[in-house]
């Protein structure tokens, strides 16, 4: 693949006729998919069923996506509540061809089927991602997000196979060696988590390359966290790419329900998928386009794992106006927030009260704490601050060090984040009348 | 046994300083004092005049403060004072969890300690002519 050179680049897509159709003619493919959707979850979820007989909204009463509005909401505690396969709409023995989950740090996790077409839609998204960076089926594709139950690496995967690019499956890790083969096998394409990328990055300079210089890379798509504008820019200049955001969450797919194209401003949504609502949080209306809001997918083509209404908690807006790529395909914004107050610690989702529970089980700390979040080598730093209640014997140095081992062994067991564990002083953490806060984030994200 | 104040301090600019000033304050004296550190802890152990106001002083200004009982032992200012001693709880299998000294007099020195068992104390104490001390003796 040429390196592209400004003015000279010549837009890609993969599949053209959906990227940029019609708007009337999207609403219309779209309105036709909900209700065959709503007829899917109505006919074989009894959840939906349930749901929607409640509010006496029947699936001929959805006639076109001017309808959707009547549909109930999914939230992430129904899907939790549905552990492991009660919103599946076909039986698991059958024709589902995969399973997903989400990190379930919280009580359940919540769990995702695919059935074959459902994994080539997924595929197809993602495709198009690597032609919204001026990939194609002779880039070759360096995969460095986790393989597994995180819908990342497979996400990415299933993009390559079915662009029909060179797939490069290197999972996260061993970073020394994906430089080497970076540079060895001449990769194209870098598909990783932000963080992840520049540490790949200082990695080959640290080991003695000039990765623009060296590596064939011209593009990274990258996702599954937040990451600033700095951030960016410092990943272009040091691995000498253009790097995009993909958004994704496992509830309603995995990355690729959205991705920015080289304009790099604000993510198309596959809307020929995934219906976008932006609504105000608390009154649960739309906002107009530009507004920020709480992001709501409905899945319009999912046979497995179809969602009506995922309020996913994530706070974006839609971008107005059209994009200079000639996509027609609407954009969200990157999400700049949560309406709730998870964190995402190197990939992984947690909830500040996960903290609280896991403490509440050591008699020796009082349930005042506090999360401070840092980034060191571009990678997630988790120190937890508690202090001792009156009568912990802290005379013994060894049963403070003790106390600290054994709540981080904790919270590495039942949040899979490694935690540094502080005895503070009681002055150190912040007494609040109201809702205290809990968590300092550093990481300038 | 005598009472030693243990008090649990961040590392962090002045904060010693300020402990000291909380018993000054409450018009204490300390007798002696040990720090020890952590990378991102210490701990401060006293002994002072008034041990349970001292504690009520410092857990009034905030901070995590224990009343903890140690062994204090009076030997010799002499080459091998403290050795002949230690070897002697080494032979009876008593850990110390930490000591440290502080000079008596001109000839004599004072070892706090704690163990995590107390029984067999006395009796070396006695054996090698050194003198267990109690509260009113410090």
């Amino acid at each position: 693949m040429q390196k592209p050179t400004p003015g000279a680049y010549q837009e890609r897509f993969y599949q053209k006729e959906l990227e940029t159709m019609d708007r009337e003619a999207l609403l219309a493919l779209q309105g036709g998919c909900l209700v065959a959707t709503v007829a899917n979850c109505y006919a074989n979820i009894p959840f939906y069923r349930q749901a929607m007989d409640a509010i006496g909204v029947l699936p001929g009463d959805i006639k076109s996506i001017e309808d959707l509005h009547r549909l109930p909401f999914t939230t992430k505690q129904d899907m939790r509540n549905a552990y492991p396969f009660d919103l599946f709409a076909i039986n698991v023995k059958h024709e589902v061809q995969r399973l997903h989950a989400s990190s379930g740090t919280t009580g359940n996790a919540t769990v995702c089927g695919y059935t074959q077409n459902d994994i080539d839609n997924w595929g197809d998204c993602f495709a198009r991602s690597i032609a919204q960076v001026g990939g194609g089926s002779e880039s070759i594709l360096q995969i460095a997000y986790g393989y597994g139950l995180f819908t990342g690496g497979l996400g990415a995967h299933e993009g390559g196979i079915r662009m029909g690019a060179t797939i490069l499956p290197m999972s996260s890790g061993n970073t020394r060696r994906q430089v080497q083969m970076m540079k060895d096998f001449s990769s194209d394409i870098l598909a990783c988590t932000p963080s992840y990328a520049l540490l790949i990055a200082d990695t080959a300079i640290e080991m003695g390359f000039d990765p623009p210089k060296d590596f064939n890379l011209s593009a990274a798509i990258l996702g599954a966290e937040p990451w600033s504008q700095g951030m960016r820019q410092e990943i272009e200049e040091k691995l000498g790419v253009v790097a995009v955001d993909i958004y994704g969450l496992s509830e309603v797919m995995g990355p690729g329900v959205s991705c920015e194209c080289r304009a790099q401003n604000g993510l198309h949504v596959a809307e020929d998928h995934f219906v976008i609502e932006i609504l105000n949080p608390e009154t649960l209306k739309p906002v107009p386009d530009g507004e920020l809001g709480e992001v709501v997918f409905t899945t319009l083509t999912k046979e497995c794992s179809p969602l009506l209404r995922y309020r996913t908690r994530d706070i974006s807006r839609i971008i107005p106006g059209e994009c200079s790529c000639g996509r027609t395909l609407r954009r969200m914004d990157r999400v700049s927030g949560r309406t709730d107050d998870m964190l995402i610690i190197r990939g992984v989702n947690v909830f500040p009260s996960q903290f609280q529970q896991a403490i509440a089980d050591f008699a020796e700390v009082t349930n005042h704490y506090e999360i401070i979040l840092t980034r060191k080598d571009q990678l997630d730093m988790v120190e937890l601050k508690v202090e001792t209640v009156p009568e912990f014997d802290f005379d013994e140095i060894r049963k403070i060090e003790s106390l600290q081992q054994r709540i981080a062994g904790e919270l590495k067991s039942s949040l899979q984040v490694n935690v540094r564990v502080s005895v503070v002083e009681p002055k150190s953490i912040e007494r609040s009348m109201g809702k205290a806060r809990r968590v300092i984030d550093m990481r300038q994200l | 046994m005598p009472h030693q104040v243990t008090v649990f301090l961040e590392n962090e600019k002045g904060r010693l300083a300020s402990m000291c000033r909380t018993l000054a304050d409450a018009n204490i004296n300390m007798n002696a004092l040990t720090v020890a550190d952590t990378a991102s802890y210490g701990v401060a152990r006293l002994l002072v005049d008034q041990p349970e106001q001292a504690c009520e002083a410092l857990s009034k200004a905030g901070y995590r403060v224990r009343l903890v009982d140690v062994s204090a032992v009076e030997i010799p200012n002499v080459p091998g004072g403290l050795a002949v001693l230690l070897e002697a709880f080494d032979d009876a299998g008593l850990n110390l969890e930490y000591a440290y000294c502080f000079g008596s007099g001109e000839d004599k020195v004072v070892v706090i300690f704690r163990t995590e068992v107390v029984e067999g104390i006395a009796g070396i104490v006695d054996r090698l002519g050194y003198r267990l001390l109690k509260s009113n003796d410090l």
